[in-house]
């Protein structure tokens, strides 16, 4: 029994949190008590020892992009997740600290700044224009903020776009500053304590070293007092000001923090691409940083970790054709695998599968030849057993439109239906997605990565509303 | 003896409507006042005008003779006052310790670089902060003595979040506190506590205690004075007993005798 006064929900609050985990919960629940610093000693450890487990270029690149996604997922999370500042400016920073380093070490204005000072001026930099932008800003809550920062995220790649051919007072020739369109190219690499960074390898353990001192310094931080005040301001500003918290200037603060830490992944996303241009801090990134933010839960910094990974990577891996097709199947197989229970269940389903599509190849090949002529596009190890099981048309794409729409509909309608309905619909289902999958959506993998990114965050959003790692959270009560 | 708190001809309008209308109050050092009056009266605007959420339209405000008006919440709440809302506005979904921790950033001075170089100054005051935390915890006895301090707020009841309310507005380290119906929602026994609980908050910790409250048990529990207000002007002020009796306190309750026949 509980002592006097306390509820018995609120007494057993540990006991649920036990219940509610499973095995991967005994897992998590571990590694908690694990205590932070050698939590951060073996996440350091375990990214660290990638490069030495492959030599492939491909993964070392998606690895330092996951990296520097990471960065500004937890730079966001300081403004979205703590402050609870709805920024859709965010990306400007990011390309604000690109471009700022650009010029800093590089022949564009000739200057080549050693680069702990270009890097130290492009932090100072950013966090000043993160407390310009926070200026007018500070008094305007939720949606209008977001419209105000969202103009200030497409003004930016106009100006940088357009500040090529700038006259100057006492010039006759326009000056070119930005490289208009074609960016700047060129820049330094980065130079620290006589190391000279060059190859992806040497960026990536750059990346996850200011990556650690980031996740370190901020976990400091959202113990502190600031981190307090940053998630009080959240709650209810009003009662944070009547609590001693200066709301506005905490607020400036938290803009700066943010645009500081975008900065400084900008830097050296510049360093690592030996270039800027405009397009590399447009809105479908931005997007990106928040789909990790989103995912990994707004307000943890482990979510934004396991956010970023999950959406760096899989977005990477979903650009390449035979990788794409490893995680579409693997992600039906293992959805099916979670969900559908009995294994004998299970079982039937995956037959049922497997025989349909031999049925259908068989009959509807022998009428129509022409609907088995194609031939899978991605070269992996299932390739010539799908393209037996699988009708692949000649030309695919009319049809392949017309299943997608099938599809989404079948999917839409599965969502409202009955138990049983769903359970005899998962083997046309099943078969029409990987229909759809090979006749249509491997034909163009950019729309596709988008359109799986979003059905993820759908899912995940259905399944686990505050995100990985994010804590439940109640708007009223 | 000079008052803690002194208004005197504070006026707020919103628009045409005058919601306050030449107020005068004044609160000396230790006593408990209550401030009556029908809904509507103008009692939690008041307290808006005092903490600065809300600026006079005219007059003055003055907290051991020195200015208020102008001042933001932030500065008000670190000159010593403290308030609790009528509506509860707990930092739901922070942890019931950081609702109280929270409340001392204008008690702390760490910078965040002081923060995260863990310097002798920051763990000093961290420390502090968690020790008064204790301190004011323990003020509720068991009350909230029984819950997990890292559980979220919003896990609390009803009554143990108005309590957390009050404790969140201590670990400001208030001179005056101003709580806005902290018996609203609770059953006869709480209310009971409450009582005996603001007592000993001006017995045990030295407060100053401006209170609204429309529990007239409670009132005339813990009133050293009352102050009624209808219509943003004060229509009486005196002991319980007076006020209570006062016909135009019974008229702005009730309305007249000769209105209603």
């Amino acid at each position: 029994m509980p002592p006097v006064g306390v509820d018995e929900w609120v007494a057993r609050v540990e006991e649920r949190r036990e219940q509610r985990a499973g095995l991967l919960g005994q897992a998590l629940a571990a590694w908690d008590r694990i205590a932070p610093v050698w939590r951060l000693v073996l996440f350091a450890a375990l990214v660290a020892s990638v490069p030495f487990v492959t030599d492939s270029d491909f993964i070392i690149r998606v690895g330092v992009n996951t990296l520097l996604l990471a960065m500004l997922a937890l730079g966001l999370n300081i403004v979205v997740g703590w402050a609870g500042l709805l920024d859709l400016g965010y990306i400007a920073f990011y390309g604000f600290g690109a471009y700022t380093y650009a010029l800093l070490a590089s022949d564009q204005i000739d200057v080549h700044l050693a680069s702990w000072l270009a890097i130290v001026c492009v932090v100072v930099a950013c966090a000043l224009l993160g407390f310009l932008l926070g200026l007018p800003s500070r008094r305007l809550i939720g949606d209008y903020l977001a419209i105000v920062t969202l103009f200030f995220g497409q003004v930016f790649v106009e100006v940088v776009t357009n500040l090529d051919r700038v006259t100057l007072p006492g010039k006759d020739e326009p000056v070119d500053i930005t490289g208009g369109p074609n960016g700047i190219a060129g820049v330094d690499p980065i130079q620290l304590f006589g190391f000279e960074f060059l190859t992806p390898t040497d960026y990536f353990y750059l990346s996850l070293v200011v990556l650690v001192i980031l996740i370190g310094g901020l976990y400091l931080i959202d113990n502190s007092r600031t981190g307090r005040a940053w998630r009080a301001i959240r709650e209810d500003p009003l009662a944070a000001g009547l609590m001693t918290m200066p709301v506005k200037r905490l607020k400036l603060m938290a803009f700066a923090f943010g645009a500081a830490v975008a900065g400084l992944a900008g830097a050296i996303f510049a360093a690592l691409q030996i270039g800027v241009f405009p397009r590399n801090f447009e809105t479908p990134f931005l997007i990106l940083i928040y789909a990790a933010v989103i995912l990994g839960g707004a307000g943890s910094i482990k979510g934004m970790l396991a956010g970023a990974a999950v959406v760096g990577i899989s977005f990477e891996l979903l650009r390449e054709p035979d990788e794409a097709s490893w995680i579409f199947y693997g992600g039906v197989l293992l959805a099916l695998v979670l969900t559908v229970r009995p294994w004998r269940r299970l079982a039937a389903v995956l037959a049922g599968v497997v025989v349909l599509g031999l049925a259908l190849h068989a009959v509807v090949g022998g009428l129509w030849p022409d609907a088995v002529a194609g031939s899978p596009r991605a070269d992996w190890a299932l390739s010539s057993a799908i393209d037996n099981w699988l009708l692949l048309p000649d030309d695919p794409k009319t049809i392949g439109n017309w299943a997608f729409v099938v599809l989404v509909v079948a999917v839409v309608w599965l969502s409202q239906a009955g138990r049983r309905a769903r359970l005899l619909a998962l083997v046309p289902l099943v078969y029409l997605g990987a229909f759809v999958w090979e006749n249509r959506l491997m034909l163009d993998p950019s729309v596709t990565r988008q359109l799986m990114l979003g059905a993820l965050l759908i899912v995940v959003m259905i399944l686990r509303p505050a995100g990985l790692f994010g804590a439940k959270r109640i708007e009223v009560a | 003896m000079e008052p803690l708190l002194e208004l005197s001809g504070v006026r707020k309008s919103f628009g045409g409507l005058e919601v306050i209308g030449q107020l005068d109050l004044t609160v000396r050092e230790r006593e408990v006042v209550s401030l009556i009056g029908p809904n509507g009266a103008g009692k939690t605007t008041v307290f808006n005008l005092i903490t600065g959420v809300y600026e006079p339209d005219a007059g003055s405000i003055r907290l051991d003779g020195r200015e208020l008006v102008g001042l933001p919440p932030h500065r008000v709440t670190t000159m010593g006052i403290a308030r609790t809302f009528q509506t509860l506005r707990l930092f739901l979904n922070m942890s019931v310790q950081e609702n109280v921790t929270a409340a001392t950033y204008g008690r702390t001075r760490a910078r965040v670089w002081q923060s995260v170089l863990r310097t002798p100054r920051a763990r000093r005051e961290e420390r502090e902060v968690s020790e008064l935390a204790d301190e004011v915890f323990a003020f509720f006895g068991d009350r909230l003595a029984g819950y997990r301090r890292d559980q979220p707020a919003y896990s609390l009841s009803y009554a143990n979040r108005r309590r957390l309310e009050i404790a969140r507005a201590l670990a400001t380290r208030p001179r005056l506190l101003l709580l806005d119906e902290p018996a609203a929602g609770m059953n006869p026994h709480e209310t009971g506590e409450v009582t005996e609980l603001i007592g000993r908050l001006r017995d045990e910790r030295g407060l100053t205690i401006l209170v609204i409250e429309h529990d007239m048990h409670v009132v005339e529990g813990i009133s050293d004075r009352v102050v009624a207000l209808d219509h943003g002007v004060k229509v009486a002020e005196g002991s319980f007993d007076h006020c209570a009796r006062a016909p135009a306190v019974v008229e702005a309750y009730l309305g007249r005798v000769e209105d209603a026949a």
